[in-house]
Formats: C-alpha cells, structure tokens, sequence
C-alpha cells in the first residue's frame, strides 16, 4: 500500500506544478476538476480507502467533488490574495474543488461595524482573486442589527456572498437575530452558527447547539449549519436532532472516530457537512473524519459536498453561478 | 510501509470506538500501509492493577505477526511497588519501553518520582512514550477533566539524562515557543504529528524541529487513522522526509538491541 503511495504521489505533484499554477488560476474548470478528482482519488487511495472519484469523466466528479464549508484567512500570510492562493494550493494537494471563507483578520470575536466591513472587503478581495473556487460568507455582529443588515445586503443581495457567517459576539437564542434571518431567508442566504459546548467554559457570546435549536425552530424556513456541532459532538447532534433545518457541520475539533457515523445515524446523512476550519486545521485532519468514517460512499459524497451544493443551489441560481 | 508510534488496545473509557476491536483495528492498520505499531492500552488510564493491564498488553500482541504490534507497558509511579511493572516490562515481557500518563495518574513532571522512573528507564534502555493529552479538554466529560500535563520541567530532566530516549505523544497542541526549542535542544526527545493541526502541518513542524525528531503517530484508534496518513500528503514533503517521518526515524531509535523488535514480544 505504501508502495503506491510514494509511486502516485510525485507524479501527481509535478503534474500540478507544471500544469495548474496556483499564483494564477487560469486552469479550466473541467481540468481543474478532472485534477482535483485524481488528487482525492490518490488521497484517499494513501488513506487505504477506496477512492469516491477514481479516474472518473469530469460530470461526474464535478458532483462528487469536495467542498470545504468552513475556513478562514487566518492561518497563512500576506494579503488576502496570497492568502486565498497559499489555501488552494494545498486544498488542490487534498482534492478539495471550492472553498468557503468567511473572516478575515485578525480575529475579533466582538467587532465594531467597521471591522466587520473591513474584514467583510478582505474576504471579498480573497474570493475575487480565487478564480471562482472560493466562495464568501458575509461576518455579521448581530448586537448590531442595523448596521448587519446594511452589511448583509452589501454582500450578500449586492454582492458575490452566499450566506451568513455568526460567531462569538452574542447568543443566536436571543431575539436580536430575529432580523437578520428573516433578511437572510428573503435573500436564500443560509446561516452558520458556531456553536460550542466546552467542559472549559464557554464565551460570553459563544452559542450552544440548544441555543441554535431555539433560534431555528423560531425560524423554520431558514436553513441553518451548525458549525463544529458543538464540539462536543455526541450532546451536540442530540441538541439538533429534533430541528430538522439545522445541519451538522464536522469542523474544527480533532479527528475523534465516531463523529460521522454518529451524525448519519441520528440526523440522516443529509443533515451532515464537511468543513475543515483550516488555516487552523489541518485539511488532512478533517477530511479523515469523513473518509476514515464507517457510512455508505454515497452518504460521503453528500457530506464532501453534494448537501452545501443542495442548500446554496437557490442563491447560487440566483447570481447565475453554476456550481 | 508506516512506522505508527501512538496507537492504543483496549477501550477507550468513555466511548466505543468504531475500531477498538483487534480485528478491525488491524484492517485498518494493514489497509493504511502501517506495517508495525507501537501500542499501549487504554486500560493504563484507570486502572490499578497495572500488572494486569500489561500481561494482557503482551499477551495480545504476542499473538499477531511478529514485529506488527509492539507493547509500551504502562506504568503509574503512584502506585506502591511501581518499579516491579518496570522490571516486568523489560525483563518478563522484553517490551522496548514504557507508556506515561501522568495527568491521569496524578503528578507533576517536577515530582521527583518522575525523574526516578526516568532513570529507572535510562538504566535499562527502555523508551519512554510521555502522553501529554488524550483529549481535548474542552470536550472531556464533565465529571473527568483532565488537563494537560506541563511540559516546562521536561528540558532540565532530560538534559540530566543523555541516554534518555523520550517520544512525547499528543504533544503539539500543547508544545510551542521556547519550551519546545529548549526540549528539542536538550537530549533525544521526539515528537509525532496525532495531534498536528494547520493547514500544512507537517512542514510548519519542520520549520521549528529537526526532521530526526519527528515520528509518524495517529493516536488511532481514538482519532482516525487517516487523518495522520492524509498529513503526509498535506505537507509537500521530500521523498526523504516522507520516508523519515513515516518509518526511518523511528527505526532509527530503536536500533538499540531490543529483542521486542522484530520478534516475538510476549
């Protein structure tokens, strides 16, 4: 098995050195994603695993394809576009077609409006310079629902983002989010709720499962992914389990065996994502949790994107993107 | 072939895990190309009777093919009689070295029964695998943290023990900075990449520690086994340093006769 392994990996390396500069992108997309289903196909190969998109005709992995639901500009350096580059280049080493992105940098867990418009434009400036593999999702504080919804319609209804990204600042039970779905659903825009559930302690603002539970169900047209599924995963897909318009997204925590198959088994392998978190995780480390997972190949295919392409197919319809 | 120093027998306290049986665990080993894999047990988390833990350790990997499965006993010097499991290890059971966990066993590295054991160790050439997290300690049951163990008295011990030989597992979410420097700097100290995480985590490692130092571990099966084996690939690594992680360089610490390498172990 190693054998194969050394013998696969440098060819394909030089391959996509010489053939698909990542400084500019100019590739095709259907070379692209013939490469990029060869590149999991070898990845997952490395892994003892049956490759999902082995030697495939590009229609065929273009639905089969990985998208990454979860990552930031944090985690690299320089600007934005070297940022975005540094991350393609290794999410083509891992045969990950497109990325999310949302955040720029650095963190801030409870920004003023105008560090979110600043770091909105850096997400937009990475997504800009992607080549149209990298997606945005528009960072809103939702203690500032005026200024949010200038921000959502900024990006979201006027420009080229996909959907909502809310992190730290305050709980998603509370009411004040109430304006900002109802923008979000008019605009076909899903929503990513962090949540954590940490034996530590929580954020002030740091939302649990539960709490994305009450905001959903308040909101039952609106599609809601709950990113890192509280980390501690066997409460969080309890907590989430009754509310069928929240997805369980698998980034950011380590590779611990079960999560997958746990989320198929109680919330169908259609209320499951994969996202990896990366600059701070490791694509290999989240990637493993969906590949080294005892579920059906059909259900991975959903999870390694087939469910993200299903819940951004309205917006994606809407600003005439094919996925 | 695959080298992998972090996998565990046994039962994870807290869960079952989709590979915690022989058979399946070595599926999984064999389908991800991992051809030998040093493991402790599970059971030396909790359990008292240590001796048994490590009878059960040998026993079962005495029976697999030899050189695939290779015992670290476990050993806990807090419990009374401690250095006879060291005996039993290297002498009863010809086990290559020892597995510690001293926050689940509750002591410090600045306590002096650790450095005892470290010497005990040194004396008679046994490797010592010091485990500095099994999980995230957000995620640990609520009625269970246990924190990391603090590696800052590490650099002083070792620099005192030349011909010590220490693998710290599970230990670069937790090592950094200048206490990381000063460790790599002090003696034969190696770490493995279970616990590595970034975007092209391997590479970054090897910016700050030598390529000697680092090993191939998993942590499997409490995390997945892939998800070392996919880091490989993350990282554009040499095919020299693909080799030297993932196999030479933990052949290259066990060059010291052992009679566990390579043969039966039980």
């Amino acid at each position: 098995m190693w054998t194969a392994v050394l013998v696969t990996n440098q060819p394909l390396n030089r391959e996509l050195k010489l053939k698909m500069p990542f400084s500019d992108c100019k590739t095709s997309r259907r070379e692209m994603l013939s490469r990029t289903g060869r590149a999991a196909a070898v990845a997952a190969v490395s892994s003892g695993l049956r490759p999902l998109w082995a030697e495939q005709p590009s229609s065929q992995a273009a639905e089969d394809a990985v998208w990454d639901m979860h990552g930031h500009l944090a985690g690299a350096s320089g600007t934005p576009e070297q940022r975005i580059s540094q991350f393609l280049k290794y999410a083509d080493r891992m045969g990950i077609e497109r990325l999310i992105v949302f955040m720029g940098y650095p963190f801030s867990t409870d920004p003023s409006p105008e560090e979110v418009r600043r770091q909105n434009d850096q997400v937009l400036q990475a997504v800009a310079h992607s080549g149209g593999r990298a997606f945005g999702f528009v960072y809103l504080n939702p203690k500032q629902t005026e200024e949010s919804l200038r921000e959502l319609d900024r990006c979201v209804r006027d420009g080229p983002m996909l959907g909502v990204k809310l992190w730290t600042a305050l709980r998603c039970h509370e009411k004040a989010l109430d304006p900002i779905v109802e923008r979000a659903v008019e605009l076909k825009a899903p929503i990513l709720q962090h949540t954590w559930l940490k034996a530590t302690g929580n954020l002030p603002g740091e939302s649990t499962p539960d709490d994305l539970a009450e905001l959903a169900a308040r909101h039952p047209k609106a599609p809601f992914i709950a990113a890192h599924v509280g980390g501690d995963w066997e409460r969080g897909i309890r907590s989430i389990r009754g509310t069928t318009n929240v997805t369980a997204e698998i980034c950011g925590s380590d590779p611990t065996a079960g999560v997958v198959e746990m989320a198929v088994r109680e919330l169908g392998a259609e209320r499951v994502m994969y996202g990896s978190d990366f600059g701070g995780r490791s694509f290999a480390s989240q990637l493993a949790k969906v590949y080294g997972a005892d579920v059906p190949e059909a259900a991975k295919r959903l999870i390694l994107g087939g469910n993200i392409r299903r819940m951004l197919g309205e917006i994606l319809a809407a600003k005439a993107v094919k996925p | 072939m695959i080298v992998d120093v972090n996998v565990n027998l046994s039962r994870w306290p807290f869960r079952r895990l989709p590979c915690d049986e022989m058979p399946k665990l070595l599926e999984k080993l064999a389908a991800s190309g991992v051809t030998q894999a040093w493991v402790g047990s599970f059971d030396g988390l909790f359990h008292k009777d240590i001796g048994g833990v490590n009878a059960r350790l040998a026993d079962e990997c005495s029976r697999q093919r030899p050189g695939l499965l290779i015992p670290f006993g476990s050993v806990n010097p807090k419990l009374p009689d401690w250095q006879e499991d060291v005996r039993r290890v290297h002498e009863d059971y010809h086990m290559p070295g020892i597995r510690l966990h001293p926050n689940y066993h509750g002591y410090r590295l600045d306590d002096p029964v650790f450095g005892e054991l470290c010497a005990s160790a040194e004396r008679r050439g046994l490797i010592v695998q010091l485990v500095l997290r099994m999980e995230d300690p957000r995620t640990q049951h609520p009625l269970m943290p246990v924190p990391d163990v603090a590696p800052e008295p590490l650099a002083d011990l070792v620099a005192a023990r030349p011909n010590l030989r220490l693998v710290l597992l599970n230990a670069t979410r937790t090592l950094s900075g200048d206490v990381l420097d000063r460790l790599m700097a002090a003696g034969n100290v190696y770490c493995e990449i279970a616990m590595l995480e970034g975007v092209g985590g391997i590479s970054n490692l090897l910016s700050i520690v030598p390529l000697d130092r680092v090993l191939f571990g998993s942590h499997f099966p409490f995390f997945h086994l892939e998800a070392a084996v996919l880091k490989l690939r993350e990282s554009e690594l040499t095919p020299q340093q693909t080799e030297a992680v993932s196999r030479k360089n933990a052949e290259r610490l066990t060059t010291i006769p052992n009679p566990s390498f390579g043969s039966h172990s039980g």
